[in-house]
């Protein structure tokens, strides 16, 4: 039986980017809110201390602050044709825990989506003709670029991000992205300043004519405070970024942007190690009583509220939705359903140079997001009339770290330990460098999550199982940007260089990104989208599901900017339309 | 707010003293609720427990033995590091395993195990430290298999390196439900992790890892260096322990 615990106006399930974005926009609406997170309490002074954080083995290696297989695990397969078996480690993907979520530990790169990724079921159609998207399952977002620039905006500020626009207003910005869609302002914060490796990229893309320009970056350039008054520091360059919480104050995240003044807001509660089990709907209805959760002592309580909102990771949001029965699961032989629908990720590539020991990077002088990118071959900045796949990569230039344990390259064909490899290894050490092609994913049929029929978690409910593999078009999109890659390679210089191809068969035992998109996608139409435009559920009009997982598809691009900004757009929506008419769809279906 | 308890346990845990039993959430520290102000305790934080060399918590004496020939091999001495086994790699091996990376206690263990597809990632049923004792007994019996009556450590260089380049290339059948290619593929990667990894761990003693390749540590602003491009560092390593800059022991 659970403790039934008094009625607050809203509860937000998982304290992470999206939960303390969302948590103190509500908040400051007057609205009583409880965020449950089902990770432990976390700050930068005690628990991202400076004494000790630079530890590759125990934050990097065992991933102390990301969550556990143990806790909860995902089962994998590529195809519908395979039994799936669980991730025992966690490796492919990283998904967070705690306070803070994954945005304690992520890298900081943080994008705009272009105008035509929103509406890219229109756009693609329109272009190249409808033929061409036959094979996907693309989809229009329900709200536009210029709908987002706003969000984008109050996102950015929110973060102190670091880049140089590319095109305000219309018009382009000298040292910008020149494909950018159209923004209202400059970014908060000048780029970041440039260590070698992507200085030299730039130089050696910017004179094959390519437009390289900084990667915009939630390290901080500077010292800021921001809008909500909240001091950060300068980024130090330490190396120790990604999967590292940052000891500085110089990486944006909900503790260093949002909790500080969300904590101190009298009508905000958050209670930590505490697991959201299901969100209670009564059968057929379409309003949410409140969740059951499950607190460390395996004490259970009913939390009521009149409004749930879900913020527990793409992952999770979508296991969550199918535990508590909201939504129609996805059927991917008869193509029904929502719940699970449109499952991507991001199709990377990879190449390494190799030069002579003139070149000394000292790659562990190096922050998470700092680096230079090139978008000639993203999105549809370039015409694909000839071409036999649409999409797109990112080329990035971002060598964020030199930890030893995992970043130790040494030329192909070299032994891997011994006496030799030691030779290789100390010459590779300072003369090596990295780049890579970070591209979309787009739906298909088969691609989705569902329920695991076999594999448990510790309180005996199905695990959440994902079938995916590369689509053809993205494979096509990949090697057509890896030759591009491998043009650079041959121009660098550099004595040897490698391209990985990305390729079928996707791989969950080596990491590739923490970028897992969909499965409760928005969109206007009720039988292909399971959350409207303003990502309220179409089914449970009390419910709304913050995250990537409301993306139809990825592009070739990092998530969190278009995550922070729709985290900003439902909020809204709470607080400017739903709480006028409570319990009402926002949008007729 | 509630007051936050002293998370002395869960310190043990990172040192591995402790085998906890939590369900769910991995950490023993319980529930609690925020409000007002944000939470705040100076005791509050968590840093590593140096491993002090001395004694063996998890591996027996043959495989200590094993072991160190082992690393000996997989990290040779010459004018750029000392050995393996000098550098603290089998020290290091011990404590992780004798540990809670050890007992898996991180892991999705439930069954039911099927091998599954290379994609799939590892799926056995052992521990990382069962892996360690079943691969090195495999080793010792394939050796004795070999040159009955002799052991790895009674080979010459050239026959170890042999034989583990066999192991690499899973030739040699271990029989025990683990596949030599596999053992051989984790024992180095944790046996690199010893020689890279802080040496408050028990490996990369002194940062002979580090000093081999030029990686600074654990320092953590590099402003100044940032546009000095193309001239390479120059400054010592500093491990979590300290310098000796600092008076600290670490780096002699
Ligand atoms: C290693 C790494 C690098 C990354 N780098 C980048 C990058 O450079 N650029 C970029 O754009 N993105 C990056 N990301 C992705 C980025 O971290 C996420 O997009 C972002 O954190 C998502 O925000 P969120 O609020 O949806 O989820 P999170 O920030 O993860 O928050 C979700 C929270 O919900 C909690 N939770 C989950 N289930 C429950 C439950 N049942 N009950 C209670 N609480 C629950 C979790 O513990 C977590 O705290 C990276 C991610 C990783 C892991
Ligand atoms: S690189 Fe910069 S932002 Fe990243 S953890 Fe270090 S100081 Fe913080």
């Amino acid at each position: 039986m659970s403790k039934v615990l008094p009625r607050k106006d809203v509860v937000v399930v998982g304290l992470g980017w999206t939960g303390s974005i969302v948590s103190h926009q509500l908040a400051e609406a007057g609205l009583d809110v409880v965020a449950i997170e089902r990770g432990p309490w976390r700050d930068t002074a005690t628990d991202f201390n400076v004494g000790y954080m630079p530890d590759e083995l125990r934050y990097a290696i065992r991933r102390d602050l990301f969550l556990q297989a143990r806790a909860e695990a995902i089962t994998v397969r590529n195809n519908t044709g395979q039994d799936a078996l669980p991730m025992r480690n966690y490796i492919g993907f990283l998904p967070g825990n705690g306070v803070g979520g994954a945005g304690v530990h992520w890298n900081g790169q943080t994008w705009r989506f272009y105008d035509s990724d929103f509406e890219l079921k229109s756009h693609l159609t329109d272009k190249y003709g409808a033929d061409r998207i036959k094979d996907l399952q693309i989809q229009d977002w329900g709200v536009t670029g210029a709908e987002m620039d706003g969000y984008y905006d109050r996102f950015e500020k929110l973060a102190g991000i670091s880049g140089k626009a590319g095109n305000i207003k219309g018009e382009i910005q000298p040292g910008g992205n020149p494909f950018e869609s159209a923004r209202s302002d400059e970014y908060p914060l000048p780029p970041m300043q440039m260590t070698y490796g992507p200085s030299l990229f730039a130089d050696i893309t910017g004179k094959m004519g390519l437009h390289p320009f900084p990667s915009p970056s939630a390290n901080l350039s500077k010292n800021y405070v921001n809008p909500l008054g909240i001091a950060m520091g300068q980024c130090t360059y330490c190396g120790f970024c990604e999967r590292f919480g940052c000891a500085n104050y110089s990486k944006a995240s909900a503790q260093t942007t949002v909790l500080p003044a969300l904590m101190r807001m009298p009508n905000f509660e958050a209670r930590t190690q505490c697991e959201v089990l299901k969100v209670e709907v009564p059968k057929g209805a379409e309003m949410a009583r409140g969740v059951t959760y499950i607190d460390s002592t395996g004490e259970e309580y009913f939390q009521p509220a009149d409004i749930v909102v879900i913020c527990a990771y793409q992952l999770f949001n979508v296991r969550l939705m199918l535990l508590s029965g909201i939504g129609k699961p996805y059927d991917p032989q008869s193509g029904e359903g929502t719940v699970g629908r449109n499952y991507c990720y991001q199709t990377n590539a990879g190449t390494r140079l190799y030069f002579e020991d003139d070149k000394k990077f000292n790659p562990f002088i190096a922050a998470g997001a700092l680096g230079q990118t090139c978008d000639d071959y993203n999105g549809d900045s370039f015409d694909h009339s000839d071409l036999d796949f649409v999409g797109g990569a990112g080329i990035n230039c971002i060598p964020s770290n030199g930890r030893p344990i995992e970043t130790r390259p040494t030329p192909p064909g070299t032994p891997k330990w011994g006496a030799e490899w030691k030779k290789a290894t100390r010459d590779t050490y300072q003369s090596s460098l990295a780049f890579g092609a970070q591209g979309s994913s787009y739906a298909t049929r088969g691609n989705y999550l569902d329920l695991d029929p076999t594999y448990k978690d510790n309180y005996g409910r199905p695990l959440l199982r994902m079938t995916f593999d590369f689509p053809d078009n993205d494979l096509r999109m990949s090697h057509y940007v890896s030759d591009r890659m491998e043009e650079i390679a041959k121009a660098s210089g550099a004595k040897q260089y490698t391209v990985s191809r990305q390729k079928k068969g996707w791989n969950s035992a080596i990491y590739q990104s923490t970028h897992n998109t969909g499965g409760a996608i928005m969109g206007t139409d009720p039988t292909t989208s399971a959350l409207n435009p303003y990502l309220q559920s179409w089914d449970v009009h009390n419910v709304f599901v913050v995250g990537a997982s409301a993306f139809p598809q990825n592009a070739g691009k990092n998530p969190t900017g278009t995550v922070g900004a729709l985290a900003f757009r439902a909020a809204d929506a709470i607080r400017d339309q739903y709480l006028k008419a409570p319990g009402a769809p926002l949008v007729k279906a | 707010m509630t007051s936050l308890p002293l998370r002395s346990s869960r310190r043990a845990f990172l040192a591995g003293g402790v085998s906890l039993l939590v369900v769910g959430a991995l950490s023993p520290v319980s529930a609690h609720s925020y409000s007002g102000q944000l939470p705040w305790l100076i005791d509050n934080t968590e840093p590593p427990v140096p491993v002090k060399p001395g004694g063996w918590y998890f591996f027996l004496p043959d495989e200590v033995a094993l072991m160190s020939a082992i690393c000996d091999r997989l990290i040779p001495a010459d004018d750029l590091s000392p050995s393996g086994t000098d550098a603290g790699c089998v020290v290091f091996l011990d404590r992780q395993l004798a540990g809670p990376y050890g007992r898996a206690e991180r892991l999705y263990m439930k069954g039911p195990f099927h091998p599954g597809l290379p994609t799939q990632g590892y799926q056995g049923p052992n521990t990382p430290a069962q892996r360690f004792r079943k691969g090195l007994a495999a080793i010792g019996k394939a050796v004795d298999a070999k040159t009955p009556g002799k052991k790895f450590t009674d080979w010459d260089a050239k026959d170890q390196d042999a034989f583990l380049t066999s192991l690499e290339k899973g030739d040699v059948k271990f029989g025990n439900g683990l596949d030599s290619k596999t053992f051989f593929a984790f024992m180095l990667e944790n046996v690199m992790e010893g020689f890279f990894a802080d040496p408050i761990y028990g490996g990369n003693k002194d940062m002979a890892g580090w000093k081999m390749i030029g990686f600074p540590g654990a320092r953590y602003d590099y402003r100044a260096w940032v546009p000095q491009h193309n001239k390479p560092f120059t400054g010592a390593p500093i491990s979590i322990a300290g310098s000796v800059q600092w008076g600290g022991k670490a780096d002699k």
